[in-house]
């Protein structure tokens, strides 16, 4: 069952939050163990919560859109209920002392929180093998990973562990464990969604977006979080349409741009056959394909891997023992006990990308990097204004691989980057992108199909997924080896 | 670029990182390899480019300048490593 299905089973009193709930984590005692999408979990809370709800609409009145449905949340958003541990020792033990915005959001709709998922520690990674509390397994391989940095979100969604989840995305960490997943991830157009109560990476790309069994409750969460936020002064003032109406409408005459630079070297060739696939069924509804360029494709991993690290080495400057999180023992002077700390507290990956933002940020090289980066930023923006001008949106693959087993990159920090290829430049423009099932390998493993779209188009994008959605069955199709 | 464990010493520094030996030596391969991977981006001619460091158009979201009420001392210290009269506890700052 879907989240929106679920809501509207419990509106109609057709069944219980509180049922819901109960066989929720009966099945989170199970999975759990294998998956370890959470890592943190309350079922005290979420019973009593549900009980609220069920009481409310006992009573006639509406506890809200998202009213007893079980959501997870990644655990780097705040949660004043629940640790907020970014999947770091260094902040193990935080308790945040306010809810992020979309956490309000999820809690104001009734939505029941069921816990905090999995990550690679402060979103730094594209496997949640980075995370120092140990990885989430792939709900349809448990040898092969599920994707990140969002990777518990993803699972415990495709493990039917929650019926909802919220992830981030800076660099793909919501689209690509979508795809790795063989469920629905939505990253909303920079400014879309409030990052008050995100824990900060990199604050130009971050951006907080759904993760669903299908488009349908992609559009429900983002509608029930999308809108302005006086407490981000990068979250715009615009109206939030309505995405879940929106996504049904008829599908419009499209122009779909596919660009060359991302059906080239390095991608799977199962990948790349249902992905053509996929793009094939809406020639069949109707739509037009263009062959495009986006001729800086090949420059946007490099301009990521400085421009990350650069905005991460500031935002993490604040991670030093002194007001929370892990402190060092025995500190003798202050400038120790910030660097042993950090020293102890941070895993190998963040403390690569803080060396590597440091140095690209410092005297001598700043102009060669950090510089050079954002006029490249610049450069695979406009190749985005211009491929918009003549279609409506940009199909391609999300991952260039399946799911790859445990282990597989993490030798080399470069092999790990190279995974993100697709995903990249979605969040270097600050457009939106999603990622929707399109099939399965030989091996039984989800392919992704990604779509991209202007700036604030979530609405035509959900239209165009949801339409693909609606003549395929990929969510009924199989179910993970896991359940 | 190649690096050297010096360079990734001093980086270290800047960053209140304090690397063990075997670190620094890992590092300074490990990132070497990335930098030399960002030599590419000298493949392009960006003279008259301006930088992009940011995708959205805000810019000065100002508020109105009228107090309001701030996250309560307690709340503030309720994750404090180490707490004295109402304030963080720190070892000395000042030599």
């Amino acid at each position: 069952m879907t989240g929106l299905e679920l809501a509207e089973k419990i509106r109609a009193r057709e069944v219980s939050s509180r049922e819901t709930v109960e066989d929720l984590f009966e099945r989170i005692e199970r999975t759990q163990p294998k998956v370890h999408a959470y890592l943190s979990l309350d079922r005290d809370a979420a019973l009593e919560r549900a009980e609220d709800v069920d009481a409310a609409l006992a009573r006639g009145d509406s506890p809200g859109r998202l009213a007893g449905v079980p959501v997870a949340v990644k655990d780097n958003m705040c949660t004043v209920d629940f640790p907020t541990t970014c999947a770091s020792r260094i902040l193990e033990n935080f308790r945040p002392p306010y809810d992020a915005h979309v956490v309000e959001c999820l809690r104001r709709e009734g939505a029941v929180l069921v816990g905090k998922t999995n990550l690679d520690e402060f979103a730094m990674g594209s496997s949640t093998e980075n995370s120092a509390f140990g990885p989430t397994l792939n709900p349809w391989a448990a040898d092969r990973i599920p994707g990140g940095s969002s990777g518990g979100s993803a699972a415990a969604v495709a493990a039917d562990m929650a019926h909802l989840s919220l992830g981030s995305d800076t660099g793909g960490s919501i689209r690509q464990p979508a795809a790795l997943c063989g469920v629905v991830g939505l990253k909303p157009t920079y400014g879309r969604v409030s990052r008050y109560g995100l824990v900060a990476f990199a604050s130009s790309l971050d951006q907080i977006g759904p993760l669903a069994k299908d488009v349908r409750d992609a559009a429900f969460l983002l509608e029930a979080m999308a809108g302005h936020d006086p407490r981000d002064s990068t979250c715009e003032n615009r109206p939030v349409e309505p995405y879940l109406e929106e996504a049904e409408k008829p599908l419009e005459a499209l122009r779909i741009g596919v660009p060359k630079e991302f059906f080239g070297d390095g991608l799977d060739p199962e990948v790349e056959k249902h992905v053509r696939e996929a793009i094939r069924v809406y020639e069949k509804l109707g739509a037009t394909i263009l062959d495009i360029s986006l001729p800086h494709s090949d420059y946007g991993i490099a301009a990521y891997y400085i421009v990350a690290p650069c905005e991460a080495s500031s935002n993490l400057a604040r991670y030093d023992g002194a007001h929370y999180g892990f402190r060092c023992d025995n500190a003798t002077d202050i400038v120790s006990m910030f660097s042993r700390t950090r020293a102890e507290g941070f895993g190998a990956e963040v403390q690569r990308r803080i060396l590597l933002g440091t140095f690209s940020l410092s005297s001598g090289y700043y102009d060669a990097y950090y510089l050079k980066a954002m006029k490249v930023r610049r450069l695979i923006k406009r190749d985005f204004d211009e491929a918009f001008e003549k279609t409506d949106c940009i199909m391609c693959p999300t991952s260039p691989v399946p799911a790859f087993k445990l282990g597989e990159r993490t030798a080399n920090p470069l092999t790990m980057y190279l995974s993100d290829v697709y995903t990249i430049s979605t969040n270097l423009a600050g457009i939106p992108g999603i990622s929707i099932p399109c099939g399965f390998t030989d091996a039984g493993l989800p392919v992704g199909l990604q779509i991209l779209a202007n700036a604030f188009q979530e609405a035509r994008l959900l239209r165009i997924a949801r339409a693909y959605e609606r003549e395929t069955n990929w969510r009924r199709a199989r179910r993970p080896a896991i359940l | 670029m190649a690096l050297t464990k010096k360079d990734v010493e001093w980086v270290a520094h800047l960053s209140r990182l304090e690397l063990p030996d075997a670190t620094l030596e890992k590092m300074a391969e490990q990132l070497g390899e990335v930098l030399d991977y960002f030599d590419k981006l000298n493949e392009l001619d960006t003279g008259d480019v301006s930088a992009m460091s940011h995708p959205g158009a805000l810019k000065n979201v100002f508020r109105e300048d009228e107090p309001r009420d701030s996250l309560p001392r307690d709340a503030a210290l309720g994750n404090a490593p180490d707490r004295a009269d109402g304030c963080f506890r720190v070892p000395r700052v000042i030599e």
